[in-house]
């Protein structure tokens, strides 16, 4: 699955990172707490998240995260977009919950990746 | 060419936003590198982790990163309140963090369990009321 599949399928507005949208996604994580997303996400993985602030998008530099979907229609500020533009990360932006958005990539295909 | 790089970072703790900027400095020049993947991530995750928990505990605090063509050591130092119970703050889920910090994504006491998970080798010093040494060894 590409980003950009994921983006047709979430009917998500893209706050930066137009560029990147053929990327593969191989797996997907949905959480707010961003310890646990150090603890536990691998692999190409989307992030789907209702935290709106620098550290998500500090978090997913350090995890070699692909693309952030921000759910709930929360728009990133000026500054989580210029800090995700250096570090060439797409945001996207959704208004489907996070549980809604979370089944429906599911139901697409992409899974959560290796358990523990 | 010397086989040694020293880095030092003073990691302010009045602005939560910044937090990160020191770790990822140190991925990017471990990336330019052409250090291994695996172990930029390690460094990536335990040095982070380390950098958010001295701006939420501890006020800020340096850090110094030394690599060699065999490991990376950082060393984390604070003049923050010390660790009471470093075998209580070192089991997952337990945490000190106030309610603020949980709301910007942090605080699941997860912070030290990953610092422990990610490096090869930890060491805490810490003394209360005058602060905290972590030393961690990620091999190359």
């Amino acid at each position: 699955m590409t980003i950009r599949e994921v983006q047709n399928a979430l009917d998500a507005g893209i706050a930066c990172g137009e560029e990147y949208l053929e990327r593969d996604v191989h797996s997907a994580c949905g959480a707010d707490m961003m310890s646990d997303v150090l603890a536990f996400v691998k692999d190409q993985a989307v992030l789907l998240t209702g935290l709106c602030n620098a550290q998500v998008i500090r978090t997913s530099e350090m995890m070699d995260i692909i693309c952030i979907v921000f759910v709930r229609g929360k728009i990133p500020d000026e500054d989580m977009i210029n800090l995700a533009k250096e570090r060439e990360i797409p945001l996207l932006v959704t208004k489907h919950k996070m549980f809604t958005a979370c089944g429906i990539l599911y139901e697409k295909g992409l899974h959560g990746g290796q358990t523990l | 060419m010397s086989d040694q790089i020293h880095l030092t970072y003073q990691v302010s703790g009045d602005d939560f936003t910044r937090a990160g900027e020191a770790s990822s400095d140190v991925k990017r020049m471990l990336k330019k590198m052409g250090a291994d993947p695996e172990a930029i991530r390690k460094v990536a995750i335990s040095m982070y982790e380390g950098e958010i928990n001295m701006v939420i505990h501890a006020h800020g605090g340096e850090i110094n990163v030394t690599i060699t063509p065999d490991e990376v050591e950082m060393i984390l130092s604070d003049n923050g309140p010390g660790i009471p119970d470093v075998e209580k703050a070192m089991e997952a889920g337990f945490s000190t963090a106030p309610e603020n910090v949980r709301s910007l994504g942090f605080g699941a006491g997860m912070g030290l369990p990953n610092m422990k998970k990610y490096s090869d080798d930890m060491k805490i010093d810490t003394k209360i009321g005058e602060g905290t040494k972590v030393t961690m060894k990620v091999q190359m």
